[in-house]
């Protein structure tokens, strides 16, 4: 039940973010669908006690995938798609704790927040670029494959 | 000769003029650099070079008559991946020889003037649904879906707004996250909301610089480091505004 309201609710928030960055009318539910897989795929990895950072960097490199697999299908841009599905794992939460406990002058526990926020806003650009990586392995094994015929 | 040096410089100025329109409307570095390359070429400039901040593009193209450059400056950034993609298939285009310098120009200044966006209410609408979904993603409970929507939806309603009245974009989206935390506060203390935390953390989700944040990190990593660095001063500036306005209405309860 919970994994069922999971799966609608970030369906609905990556589509609206779609409607707030203007996106393209046909990609809003290609866009929706992007975030609903790599926020289940963040979810499911982190209910099962994996670590948060690891969570992420897997989500990221899946939504990049489909993205880049939406992008060569449908001839557009691959940012369409990519930018709603990370934005359910932008640590909001996190640096929002953060900066509470600074205002509160407990700079201990805001400095280990921050870090880890900064932490998995890294390791969602890591995902994102080891799958363009990856990507460009592919096209350019391909050419250098059909060079030498 | 003449002619030449004319055709160069209607070659510029389309480049520009793309790179433009898209890196105001949330392009990839990369991306803006390889349009502009793209389109270089397609139109006989096969030797270009670019040099893409988020502030300010500058362009070169070489060849036989002496090397030309232009600059660009960009003054407002905002996310409309619309553009963004029109941009893309009118550089296909160009790329496939359908279209000719002045077409390219036209169509590009007419993408850079019309605005086809969504309406501001469907926009709000979708920012208020999105905070309440993502009250229930980060573990919230359903009795404080409402709440979150009215917050996020007051959120998003007031940076617009003070937008409009104050071009700072900083002390706008404080205001905002103020707003955000006024709402909360109200909801919790009436009871029609139970979690402040999470009210707030919702809701404040629109508002978050989350795009900023990993393109600066991906541009850090492809190589273009001032883009990167400057896209994070920008990320880290609106954290800051957003936590700091939420941060004046926690510090008085």
């Amino acid at each position: 039940m919970t994994l069922v309201a999971q799966l609608i609710t970030s369906f609905i928030a990556s589509t609206g973010f779609g409607v707030m960055f203007n996106a393209p009318k046909p990609s809003l539910l290609k866009g929706g669908f992007v975030g609903m897989t790599g926020w289940v795929i963040y979810y499911l990895m982190e209910q099962s006690g994996i670590d948060a950072v690891i969570a992420t960097v897997t989500a990221s490199f899946f939504i990049a995938v489909i993205s880049q697999i939406f992008a060569k299908v449908y001839r557009t841009p691959v940012i369409i798609f990519s930018v709603a599905g990370i934005i359910p794992l932008v640590p909001g939460g996190l640096a929002y704790d953060a900066m509470r406990n600074f205002v509160q002058n407990d700079y201990n526990t805001a400095i280990n927040l921050a870090a880890k926020a900064f932490m998995i806003s890294g390791s969602i650009a890591v995902g994102l670029v080891f799958s363009e990586v990856i990507n460009q392995i592919i096209r350019n094994a391909t050419m250098i494959r059909q060079e030498k015929q | 000769m003449e002619k030449q040096l004319t055709h160069t410089y209607e070659v510029i100025q389309v480049c520009l003029l793309a790179g433009k329109v898209m890196l105001q409307n949330g392009g990839e570095t990369y991306r803006v650099e390889d349009t502009m390359r793209r389109i270089a070429e397609a139109f006989g400039a096969a030797n270009s070079d670019s040099y893409v901040t988020p502030t300010g593009i500058f362009f070169t193209v070489e060849g036989p008559e002496p090397s030309k450059t232009q600059l660009i400056r960009i003054l407002e950034r905002t996310t409309d991946l619309h553009k963004v993609a029109k941009v893309n298939s009118i550089s296909r285009r160009i790329s496939g020889g359908k279209l000719s310098i002045q077409e390219a120009y036209s169509e590009l200044e007419k993408l850079d003037k019309q605005s086809e966006r969504y309406t501001f209410r469907a926009q709000l609408i979708a920012a208020a649904i999105a905070s309440g979904c993502f009250l229930i993603m980060f573990q919230g409970s359903w009795d404080d879906f409402f709440p979150a929507v009215l917050a996020g939806g007051g959120g998003f309603f007031s940076v617009t707004w003070f937008n409009r009245l104050v071009p700072i974009k900083f002390f706008s989206e404080f205001l905002a996250s103020f707003v955000i935390g006024l709402m909360a506060v109200f909801f919790v203390y009436t009871g029609l909301g139970t979690e402040l935390d999470k009210i707030i953390i919702g809701s404040v989700m629109p508002l978050v610089p989350g795009l900023l944040i990993t393109n600066a990190v991906r541009d850090l990593m492809a190589g273009h480091l001032i883009s990167g660095l400057s896209k994070g001063a920008e990320a880290f500036l609106t954290a800051f505004a957003i936590g700091a306005g939420i941060a004046v209405v926690v510090s008085f309860l």
